[in-house]
């Protein structure tokens, strides 16, 4: 990792932490989620409430990567300063290796308020192990959708992106059964569930923190997933490049 | 040594030829001023050299580099468009930000002293004037200590004043050595900044020569008059154009028109002698065959 890649990170705070609303976005949901369901309904059950917990932790994690990666990017095509910055001794790669650090950064703090009321107002319990393994499983989780995310910011303008990242983030959640203990889903999200990616990453994330052995068919689908949407990030990516820099 | 190359450069968007085979070279210590209209081939140019696009043909150099490698540009300086600023951002810390690609920029209070922005170093960039908004992105351009700036329209909509401050600005740099290279439509900012100047016209250069040589060919003059019937045959004409029953003739050399239109027969009446825009100038020489010899 170069200095200029912590530079370009740095820059990017500066500017996301300059209009707050913006952190709100991704910490609101999750955490308004948390306040209203978890809380009065699963806060008293230690493994619920460890589950329920584990459940908005990916939920932050998918928002706020589908929303910095797919706005901020299809923001910054929009901009002619980005179009500066490659005259720059730089090139591409520093400003968007900055980009992923700043984005992986801004969905930790917006896990803060998720974890603090799971602490303070839940009987959500883990080991200091489990919740090592679980910052862990953040960045592993968030693999797929930071790859949505760049392929709609970099594939779409900015309205559209906005538009289809907002789409998406609601039937993702409830589809791959953020939003119920495992198992106690309603049928028809028993049956989806498994083939979304938000699945194998809330797997991944309750096998991290509790007691739970993940599904074969969920973290297939979950890898599936991520190759996919880094394909298509990819592809958008060149043709991005492609269009504004050859 | 030569700083910026252009060899044979062609670019084509789409349909549209930006740039057809032109060539340039700009050497060490040169203030190179790239004159056209809009939609010439300027800003095409600018970005083969400044590296954010390639040629489709022809081959450009930077300081002996490819202008597409980043470390052969650490000696080059460039203007962000002024709407471009990340408007959150502090003046100060865009200069940081900028000044961070570079081995050796320049302190951050001096380069904003230098461009009168030291008061508004803890301004975000949104909140300030178009005037201030335009000093600081030529301000960027410097931060690097570059060897080469290439300034695209740096004045383009500021008031009199900011424009010749930052004239200034770069006629300081280049006397201490810099090279530039300052596209622009306004040929009074090229006649104030630069000693060569390169008239681009339809993705081809049209002239390369000095200032005061450029000036003359350009210096078209529109003389028009009310008359009937087909235009007449005059010398020096180097575009007719007839609407709503006036003649309109362009021609370099409006006293030798007018003394041959008078000396002729044609009946006219209403005479009027006017400047024509470079606009208007430019379009006269690209279009007609008469501007290839005047170019020549």
């Amino acid at each position: 990792m170069t200095t200029l890649t912590l530079v370009h990170a740095r820059y990017q705070l500066l500017e996301t932490i300059r209009i707050p609303i913006a952190l709100i976005g991704s910490a609101f949901f999750p955490a308004a989620s948390m306040l209203f369901f978890v809380v009065p309904f699963a806060g008293d059950d230690p493994v619920a409430a460890t589950y329920a917990t584990a459940s908005m932790v990916t939920f932050s994690i998918m928002v706020s990567s589908l929303f910095t990666y797919g706005v901020g990017v299809a923001d910054d095509r929009s901009q002619p300063w980005d179009g500066y910055m490659r005259t720059l001794a730089a090139g591409a790669a520093p400003r968007f290796a900055g980009r992923i650090l700043a984005g992986m950064a801004m969905s930790l703090v917006s896990l803060v308020p998720v974890v603090l009321i799971g602490a303070l107002f839940t009987e959500a319990t883990t080991t200091a192990l489990g919740f090592l393994l679980g910052i862990a499983t953040v960045f592993v989780g968030a693999l797929p959708f930071t790859l949505m995310g760049l392929a709609i910011g970099y594939a779409l303008p900015l309205k559209a992106a906005l538009v289809v990242c907002q789409v998406i983030f609601f039937p993702l959640a409830f589809g791959g059964g953020l939003m119920s203990a495992p198992d106690q889903a309603p049928g028809f999200i028993q049956t989806i569930a498994p083939y979304l990616p938000t699945r194998g990453a809330v797997e991944l994330m309750w096998a991290a923190v509790g007691d739970y052995s993940p599904h074969a068919t969920s973290l297939v689908a979950f890898a599936a997933w991520t190759v996919a949407a880094g394909a298509v990030a990819v592809w958008a990516y060149r043709r991005d490049e492609g269009r504004r820099f050859r | 040594m030569i700083l910026a190359e252009a060899i044979e450069v062609s670019r084509r968007y789409g349909d549209v030829t930006a740039l057809d085979r032109v060539s340039l070279q700009v050497t060490e210590g040169e203030l190179v001023g790239l004159l056209g209209p809009n939609g010439a081939g300027k800003s095409t140019l600018a970005n083969l050299l400044t590296g954010v696009r390639r040629p489709d043909a022809g081959r450009v150099t930077l300081c002996g580099g490819d202008p597409r490698d980043p470390s052969t540009r650490r000696t080059l300086g460039v203007t962000p468009q002024e709407t471009g600023l990340p408007a959150t951002l502090r003046v100060g810390e865009v200069v940081d930000f900028v000044g961070a690609h570079y081995p050796n920029p320049v302190p951050r209070a001096e380069l904003l002293d230098q461009f009168g922005l030291a008061d508004l170093a803890k301004r975000q960039t949104g909140g300030l004037s178009g005037g201030q908004k335009r000093r600081l992105a030529i301000a960027l351009a410097f931060v690097g200590r570059p060897r080469i700036v290439v300034l695209d329209e740096p004045t383009t909509g500021l008031d009199v004043q900011s424009r010749r401050a930052l004239w200034d600005a770069i006629k300081a740099y280049h006397a201490a050595g810099g090279t530039v290279l300052l596209s622009s439509h306004y040929l009074e900012e090229i006649e104030a900044l630069a000693d060569r100047v390169v008239v681009l016209g339809h993705g081809r250069v049209l002239a390369d020569d000095t200032v005061a040589h450029v000036r003359g060919m350009v210096g078209v003059r529109r003389v028009s008059f009310a008359h009937d019937g087909e235009p007449p045959a005059l010398p020096g004409v180097v575009a007719i154009e007839q609407r709503e029953g006036r003649t309109h003739l362009l021609t370099p050399d409006s006293d030798a028109l007018v003394r041959a239109l008078v000396a002729s027969t044609v009946d006219f009446t209403d005479l009027e002698v006017a400047p024509t825009s470079l606009e208007e100038a430019f379009l006269a020489i690209t279009d007609s065959s008469a501007a290839v010899a005047l170019a020549a």
